[in-house]
């Protein structure tokens, strides 16, 4: 793909990113909110298909948009306050005003600092598109030496805690 | 201008204080969940920005990993989120944030 196709690709894509997630926040329907959040998702994993990460972005699809978007939308049926709508508290003046402060913050670092001098010559080396990063990232996750055995087990382990305390939490005691 | 790292961190900056925004305002527990979500998203655009742009050889991709972690952790914790929340709203039959104060001295 030439490179000005990628440049107008992420320019979409960060218009649909950005307008979704306002959209998650502004909007008074927590059930419209969900459905645009997944959108959002999807948008993260065409971004991912920019920065060359095929990996991820197929993660981001099975993980994001499916399994935590399906949870997400089977939550709000199942607490559905729909004469409550999806109100902001009387707070929200001093969050926004954080958030902003925040913003301009991160921005103001990003510009302010020099990126070329960490990547040698500024130079980004040329990738082929269709390159697959799995077995790349299975090799950086295994190894031998610097890898991440440990923590993917650690992984392992908090996903079983979280799968049996989900169970435990929602589990009416003894009534059925 | 090239499309370089500065467009995806100030993507990711933007998106985070969305995110941010959302969790602190919102009154409703599920969209609190939900704007949380698009902060650790974009905390992942981020680390893949720099594992693309600060570490161009494509056999390490140490950032990718990490996103694949945080994305292991976000649906933990969407799991177990989700599940209080349930929890929380059958017991007072509200969402409400504000509501959820048992523990309010």
């Amino acid at each position: 793909m030439p490179k000005n196709m990628i440049d107008l690709a992420f320019w979409i894509i960060a218009i649909v990113v950005v307008s979704s997630a306002l959209a998650v926040v502004l909007l008074r329907n927590v059930f419209r909110a969900a459905l645009l959040l997944i959108a959002c998702f999807f948008g993260v994993a065409a971004l991912y298909i920019t920065l060359n990460a095929d990996f991820l972005a197929a993660v981001q699809v099975l993980v994001y948009a499916g399994a935590i978007g399906i949870l997400l939308l089977f939550a709000i049926m199942l607490t559905r306050d729909l004469h409550r709508g999806n109100p902001f508290h009387k707070l929200h003046i001093p969050a926004l005003a954080l958030s902003l402060l925040l913003l301009v913050t991160i921005i103001g670092v990003v510009l302010g600092t020099d990126w070329t001098t960490v990547t040698e010559a500024g130079q980004i080396a040329e990738m082929p598109l269709d390159e697959p990063t799995t077995s790349h990232i299975a090799t950086v996750l295994f190894d031998r030496d610097n890898g991440f055995v440990l923590p993917f087990e650690i992984a392992s382990v908090l996903l079983l805690a979280a799968l049996i305390g989900a169970v435990v939490l929602v589990r009416r005691d003894g009534k059925d | 201008m090239s499309l370089g790292l500065e467009h995806y961190l100030i993507l990711s900056a933007i998106l985070f204080s969305i995110g941010l925004y959302g969790a602190l305002a919102k009154r409703n527990a599920v969209a609190v969940l939900m704007c949380i979500e698009i902060m650790l998203n974009a905390v992942n655009i981020a680390m893949v920005a720099f594992s693309r742009y600060l570490v161009p050889d494509v056999v390490v991709l140490t950032g990718q990993v990490f996103a694949i972690f945080i994305m292991t952790v976000a649906a933990a914790e969407a799991a177990v989120g989700l599940a209080i929340i349930i929890t929380i709203y059958r017991n007072r039959r509200t969402v409400d944030v504000e509501q959820a104060d048992l523990m309010q001295g």
